[in-house]
């Protein structure tokens, strides 16, 4: 049994303006997570691949279909039922500087979770001191605001954060998109590093297919709403069997003149070659 | 104020201390203090009750034995009274604002917070409050509050509520969507802890600035409405003061002095210490420079020879005023050439200074920036020092730039088209026909599928991508001879983005036009660019032909770069713990 089992999942959003008809942004996906698994969630703007983050962690309503962590339904469930999985389900968002409080200290926001799963304050603050030193940071951020910290900085908080509690699953929401690249691949491979440790899954939401293959066991490729395909992310991300997941491969540019004159000429080749037949 | 600070306060000092070193609070607060301090110990400095009238001492002048300040009509003492006043004062202006808080913050959170049902009755509910005449509607309630001033004061803080339940109101609706109050909903905090940690915290400064203000307008209506003669003649008040002073203007006009002064000092005081607190919460931000006067250059360029590359940029350094008065540097001797018709592209990760070059020789960096030294030459003619005049004639027309951000950089209220017209007609001597000829032209060069309907849009109708296309097409009309585009393809999708390079490529060719390219992405150079130039920390690290660069770079810095790119290879190998406690 997996981790994680999301079946048949539609979201709606209200339209604009007055009596619209809502406008449905999923329609119709099923994935899995299993336990310690990677399973990336790559597409672009409008593909639904933050949404589905944000139904599984609760922040958005599902117009149908299930979401079971650990074989329980977590779709409808109320706030004081969610609670409970609080502790099992975390998130690390995109922006790190608005996914941190800024008026509270560090040390505050990484033992809010504690707290509220009834962790004592100084039980709570020798776990903040094991959750800085776990993604590298000085005991003595706690005392600190995360104005004071860089971007790669404070998505380490933003990761502790999410460790607090032991989850066994984390919605990592483009954790790496607002980063540097020198500051991309170390924040990554905490992440792998944390994994390996720990056994926690990961649920990656991401637009760039090059980090996705770096973090991902599988990979799920969405398009408009619609799951695309899904697979072993070394087949996925290098040969793709949808046209769709090779125009979004051979779109990204890679850091080789010449290799990428080749991806050029390959990529318009594809354009051509689907002109006629549309596809999806 | 001292205007040279010594060494910048670093991040944290508390608002009250930044208060207390500001002369305004501290003398408004001092006022305010004196007055109700006064007033509370009233019984202690007076002898006399505030109705209490002794015939012999009607309208007795200041200084009389027993009354300091003389006294009044009735012959009552005019000191005891103000004390007395400043009490009065002093609880309306507790209760309307109390009330005002308690109603309006209250009202504020939960109408913010919680779903669009709540949010459309409270806001209903607020907007009929409005709609009251106030001070009006509390003489016609007089019947039932008989005359009380305390009654009457809480029936003015409800009126005053909607004001502060509109602050707060709007501040949650901003901070409701804010990451970390979804972030503390995912760890499992309940609404009312939200609301507590969260929300609050933003709220706090604002209303704590509305509440000053609302403490005088409190006395102030207070005594308007005393000063009518609504209400309790009983209640010793500044408005019933100036009022009895008022009647005897010609015969003592010292008794209509004493309560307006002390009247104008408290309100104003509030006033200043709301002003005061506003500084100490929110900032009073850097003071706006004046703009159009060109770039403030610190050292003239010397005059070089005269023809040279398209572009040359020599030892430019740019640097901003820190908080201590002295200048920061962000860029130190950069310098770079761009050949007629080359592609060269600027790369750094954030805070490299990159974009701070390009804007440099745009002509755009921002008012507060000073150019500390070299030299710009385009077509061998210096840029640094000439005033916006002389550069708006080459920005548009010879030197063409698009933006990271499309769709910042279009005007919401204005059609795409007469957008992209008014920038030909600035930059070519055309007609509007003809611009309007052109711009339809341009955007279908660009790639835009319906050219007419493209131009009828407003820039909210089109998408981000054809958005770019769409400054690409503004920023090309001229056929300029250099382009500077500053990211152009790092807020779009991948596809989108291939399409637009694809499009900077062509075009380029066509033109025949030398572009400047800033960006962060090394697989973008690769893909458009001929040399490449590595920037860290406002330097230049390295700079060569791309194909060089990428085979072998020279610079550590652009080695660990490189390196930290995830391409191709570095696909993960090792299986999920799940899986692996199976084998």
């Amino acid at each position: 049994m997996s981790l994680l089992e999301v079946a048949d999942l539609r979201v709606a959003f209200p339209g604009r303006g007055f009596r619209a008809a809502p406008v449905e942004v999923l329609h119709g996906v099923s994935l899995d997570v299993a336990e310690g698994e990677t399973l990336g969630l790559v597409g672009e703007s409008g593909s639904g691949k933050t949404t589905i983050g944000r139904a599984v962690l609760g922040l958005v309503a599902p117009a149908s279909g299930s979401i079971r962590f650990d074989g329980r339904e977590t779709t409808g469930l109320t706030r004081r039922a969610r609670r409970g999985l609080a502790k099992d389900v975390q998130v690390v968002f995109q922006d790190p500087y608005t996914s941190l409080n800024p008026s509270l200290a560090v040390g505050d926001i990484l033992s809010e979770p504690l707290i509220v799963q009834g962790a004592k304050t100084t039980e709570a603050r020798s776990r903040v001191r094991s959750l800085l030193d776990q993604v590298g940071l000085p005991a003595g951020a706690a005392e600190r605001l995360p104005r004071e910290f860089s971007g790669g900085q404070r998505q380490r908080i933003a990761i502790a954060r999410a460790l607090a509690t032991d989850p066994r699953l984390i919605v990592c929401d483009e954790p790496v998109s607002a980063l540097d690249l020198s500051t991309q691949a170390l924040v990554l491979d905490l992440l792998v590093d944390i994994q390996e440790r720990t056994g926690v899954a990961y649920l990656f939401v991401s637009h760039d297919l090059a980090v996705i293959r770096r973090i991902s066991h599988r990979v799920t490729v969405l398009y408009r709403g619609d799951l695309v395909e899904t697979g072993p992310a070394a087949e996925v991300t290098s040969s793709p069997r949808h046209a769709y997941t090779r125009r979004l491969l051979l779109a990204s540019p890679v850091a080789d003149p010449e290799e990428q004159a080749r991806r050029r000429e390959a990529r318009r080749r594809l354009t051509e070659s689907s002109l006629e037949e549309r596809v999806i | 104020m001292s205007t040279s600070d010594t060494a910048a306060p670093e991040a944290r000092v508390p608002a009250w201390r930044r208060l207390a070193k500001d002369p305004q609070a501290v003398a408004a607060f001092a006022v305010l203090f004196v007055i109700f301090t006064l007033g509370l110990l009233a019984p202690l400095v007076t002898g006399h009750g505030p109705n209490e009238s002794d015939l012999s001492a009607v309208n007795a002048p200041v200084g009389s034995p027993g009354h300091p300040l003389g006294a009044d009509e009735s012959g009552r003492d005019i000191l005891a009274r103000l004390l007395h006043s400043a009490r009065t004062a002093a609880v309306s202006a507790l209760i309307g604002t109390g009330v005002a808080l308690a109603i309006g913050v209250t009202a504020g959170l939960v109408g913010g917070y919680f779903g669009r049902r709540v949010r459309f009755a409270t806001e209903w509910l607020f907007n009929l409050v409005m709609t009251f005449p106030g001070v009006l509607l509390l003489i016609v309630l007089m019947p039932l509050t008989g005359g009380d001033y305390r009654a009457t004061m809480l029936i003015f803080g409800v009126l005053l509520a909607p004001g502060l339940y509109r602050i707060v109101r709007n501040l949650v609706l901003g901070v409701k969507h804010e990451l970390y109050v979804d972030a503390a909903r995912v760890a499992g905090l309940g609404d009312a802890r939200i609301l507590r940690r969260h929300v609050l915290s933003v709220v706090r400064g604002p209303v704590i600035i509305a509440a000053a203000f609302m403490l005088g307008s409190s006395i102030a209506v207070q005594s308007g409405l005393a000063f009518l003669g609504v209400g309790s003649l009983e209640i010793p008040s500044f408005g019933a003061m100036i009022s009895s002073g008022f009647r005897n203007l010609y015969i003592a006009p010292a008794q209509f002095l004493w309560p307006s002064l002390a009247l104008g000092l408290t309100t104003a005081s509030f006033v200043l210490l709301g002003n005061a607190l506003r500084d100490a919460l929110e900032g009073t931000g850097p003071k706006p420079l004046k703009i159009g006067s060109g770039q403030r250059v610190a050292v003239a360029p010397e005059d070089g020879d005269g023809e040279g590359a398209l572009l040359e940029v020599r030892g430019l350094a740019i640097a901003y005023p820190a908080p201590n008065g002295s200048l920061k540097t962000v860029v130190e001797d950069v310098s770079l050439t761009v050949e007629k018709g080359q592609v060269l592209g600027l790369v750094g990760e954030s805070g490299s200074g990159k974009t701070q070059t390009a804007f440099a020789t745009l002509g755009v960096l921002p008012a507060e920036a000073v150019v500390t030294g070299g030299s710009i030459r385009f077509e061998g003619r210096e840029l640094v020092g000439l005033d916006d005049h002389a550069l708006s004639r080459l920005r548009g027309k010879e030197i063409a730039y698009i933006p990271q951000e499309p769709m910042s950089n279009l005007d919401p209220s204005y059609r795409v088209g007469a957008q992209l017209v008014e920038g030909v007609r600035a930059a070519l001597p055309v007609s509007a026909r003809e611009a309007r000829q052109r711009v339809l032209a341009l955007l279908e060069r660009v790639g835009i599928a319906d050219p007419k309907r493209c131009f009828d849009s407003y820039p909210h109708q089109i998408s981000g991508g054809m958005a770019q296309r769409v400054l690409i097409a503004g920023a090309v009309a001229s056929r300029p001879k250099l382009l500077i585009a500053d990211e152009p393809t790092t807020a779009l999708d991948v596809t989108v983005q291939a399409e637009i390079l694809d499009l900077l490529r062509d075009l380029q060719s066509e033109l025949g036009m030398a572009v400047l390219l800033v960006t962060h992405n090394f697989g973008v150079v690769a893909d458009l660019c001929d040399r490449i130039a590595v920037m860290r920390e406002g330097a230049i690290v390295e700079s060569g032909d791309v194909r060089d660069v990428f085979r072998e770079p020279r610079h550590p810095y652009t080695r660990m770069l490189l390196d930290s790119i995830l391409d191709g290879s570095a696909v993960r190998e090792d299986r999920p713990a799940a899986e692996r406690s199976l084998t």
